[in-house]
């Protein structure tokens, strides 16, 4: 799929962001287990008997598997809060015994459900804790911090000075994102990240994770029980059985159209051509750009300016390029152009159909408003154009 | 609790002290008061014991404080919670000893030294006495935790101290003070004893009140301690707000 044409590519100039072309350099570092076994006293399984595994540096290799299958335990040997009771795990080709445990830890990303933010800090401070820890001046932390709500996409001072508790579910998990990253770790272990908010939310966490992982390629090792979840983040998955046994290492792509054996095959599950949906993205279709139109700008001027262009709805973007609403024509008043109300529901250009789909039912125009890196607009998907891509794919399989 | 809520909480207990200790006044003024009680209820004398009673409350809680906060930091460590049943079951013996009999042993059995004076004895007998609630409670708040909170700070790289005193403590230092709180009210109102051995504090009206069989004397003291104890209430209740952390 990927090595046909991405028309997005070429039509996307009016909406680049300054200095976020391309991909960025990998900062991500090599994992290898090696042998890896944990042993519980007075339990005669293995909890993971001997797990061998490179993990690839700046990509996202899910661990999904059955609850009880040893994927946590797994994870948690990787910043030894868990000690495997033998094997070896090197990061960039090092031991990771060869330095204390809160040495490792303060060079490794940890993102747990939920965030688990601490209910006593402020986002800021919740934020800094490690970046503290490694000693960094006064000045350097705050700026980090801005930077860092910036990328998880909360506008930093309205929410630095903030306590967990005022803040919605997926704002908790961005800010437990944010200070997963804070001190830039080569390697992110993740929990069931989004595990704890509703589905609509855990979609555009999903979306923005992919977002800064195409800025910042980390390793990212990440949890989930979730073969959804594990198909779309996943730039490889590690299907795990029980005793953390591989029962299959490879891309989603693999793992969906030739499973190993009948226990991935069942654990993928029944409607794997519609899980294919998963597969491809909104990058891969042609985006539609409708008139866009900047908050303060005149009513009148942005109204003309798309009934010459047939549109019956405008895009209204922030002075950053954010789309924040997306009004019908007959929905403007006023002389200028006001940011509206209520929250846009958009979807990332590395979305996959699937959920594109979702956001596009949800919407009014029938079609969804696409943003790349940092939440700027690029385009607009509708229906059309995914049930033609559709077709492509049929097309293509029948061939 | 809403902020309105507080501000009524904490003005109950002011408008109460201010009623307790005007009508006081107002009797202490204007009745007909016969030499013994005129020389009992003097104002310095009060004042002297008023004073002696506050320094044997706060003296002894902060006694409590700092002994009983680090061992119940200690008995919630790893590998030491088998401790805890034992920690608590001496400390509520120790409550549950008439604390009259307790104070009067110890002032037999250590006052042949002369540094333990009655007062010193009988900040020792109310430390020993009040532990119980914020050993308890520490216990209690420091299990509350959070157990994936104080995982998240492991995984993030704090040491254990750090984990400790950043994370741990401030979550629990809610139920921290409310047996803080408790303590400094069962301190406050046992402290009437020390009379007995030559403590001071305004147990020594009410005493001179039933041993000269003055009525008047002796209810005068008792509405002081109640007084006392309402203020002292009200101090500790401020405390915990005060200290509780935000966002908690």
């Amino acid at each position: 799929m990927s090595d046909t044409t991405r028309p997005v590519e070429a039509t996307q100039t009016q909406a680049e962001p300054p200095g976020a072309s391309g991909p960025g350099e990998v900062s991500g570092a090599e994992i290898v287990l090696t042998d890896v076994v944990k042993r519980y006293a007075g339990q005669d399984a293995a909890a993971v008997g001997g797990l061998t595994l490179t993990i690839p540096a700046g990509e996202i290799v899910m661990f999904v598997g059955p609850s009880g299958c040893g994927k946590t335990t797994s994870l948690k040997m990787i910043n030894r809060l868990i000690e495997p009771t033998s094997g070896t795990i090197e990061i960039a080709g090092k031991d990771i015994r060869t330095q204390s445990e809160n040495q490792l830890r303060r060079q490794i990303g940890y993102v747990i459900q939920g965030g688990s933010l601490f209910p006593h800090m402020t986002v800021e401070k919740n934020i800094a804790i490690v970046p503290k820890l490694l000693g960094w001046d006064r000045s350097r932390i705050h700026d980090r911090v801005t930077e860092l709500l910036d990328l998880v996409g909360l506008d930093p001072e309205r929410y630095r000075n903030r306590h967990p508790r005022e803040l919605s579910g997926g704002q908790q998990q961005r800010v437990g994102v944010a200070r997963g990253l804070a001190a830039d770790p080569p390697v992110v272990l993740m929990d069931e990240p989004f595990g704890a908010v509703d589905p609509i939310t855990r979609q555009r966490l999903q979306d923005e994770l992919l977002s800064i992982q195409r800025e910042l390629h980390k390793t990212i090792v990440c949890v989930t029980h979730d073969i959804d979840e594990a198909i779309k983040l996943g730039d490889r998955i590690v299907i795990l059985r029980e005793g953390a046994e591989v029962a299959q290492y490879d891309t989603p792509e693999v793992v969906l159209s030739a499973p190993a054996d009948d226990f991935v095959a069942d654990f993928v599950g029944a409607g794997s051509s519609l899980k294919a949906l998963s597969l491809a993205r909104v990058e891969d279709i042609e985006l539609r750009h409708p008139t866009t139109a900047k908050v303060g700008d005149a009513v009148a001027k942005v109204t003309e300016q798309a009934r010459a262009n047939g549109d019956t709805a405008v895009v209204v973007l922030d002075d950053r390029g954010r789309p924040v609403g997306w009004p019908w024509l007959r929905q403007l008043r006023g002389d200028r152009i006001v940011r509206p109300e209520g929250e846009l529901i958009d979807v990332d250009i590395r979305s996959t159909l699937n959920d594109a789909l979702d956001s596009m039912l949800s919407s009014s125009h029938g079609a969804a408003v696409v943003t790349g890196e940092r939440d700027q607009y690029l385009g607009v998907v509708d229906f059309d154009a995914v049930t033609t891509h559709i077709r492509l794919l049929e097309e293509q399989r029948g061939e | 609790m809403s902020r309105r809520g507080i501000v009524v909480e904490l003005l109950v207990p002011v408008v109460l002290v201010v009623l307790i200790l005007g009508g006081y006044v107002w009797w202490r003024e204007t009745a007909n008061l016969n030499p013994t009680e005129l020389r009992q209820l003097d104002w310095a004398t009060i004042r002297g014991e008023a004073w002696e009673h506050i320094k044997l409350t706060v003296v002894s809680s902060v006694l409590v404080v700092l002994i009983a906060v680090p061992l119940g930091v200690v008995l919630t460590r790893r590998g030491m919670t088998w401790l805890s049943p034992i920690a608590v079951g001496i400390a509520n013996i120790g409550q549950s000893a008439p604390s009259i009999g307790l104070i009067v042993l110890f002032y037999i059995w250590l006052n042949v030294h002369p540094f333990w004076t009655g007062f010193r004895v009988t900040v020792l007998t109310l430390t020993l006495y009040g532990i119980l609630p914020v050993l308890r409670n520490t216990i209690t708040g420091l299990r509350g935790v959070d157990r994936t909170l104080v995982e998240a700070a492991r995984g993030l790289g704090m040491s254990a101290p750090a984990r400790l005193l950043r994370v741990e403590l401030p979550l629990a230092l809610p139920v921290i003070m409310a047996g803080v709180r408790t303590t400094l009210i069962l301190v406050v109102g046992t402290a009437t004893l020390a009379t007995f051995i030559d403590g001071g504090g305004l147990g020594d009206t009410i005493n001179s009140g039933i041993q000269l069989y003055q009525f008047s004397v002796m209810v005068a003291g008792a509405v002081l301690v109640v007084a006392l104890a309402l203020v002292v209430e009200w101090v500790g209740r401020v405390l915990e707000l005060v200290i509780r952390p935000r966002g908690v």
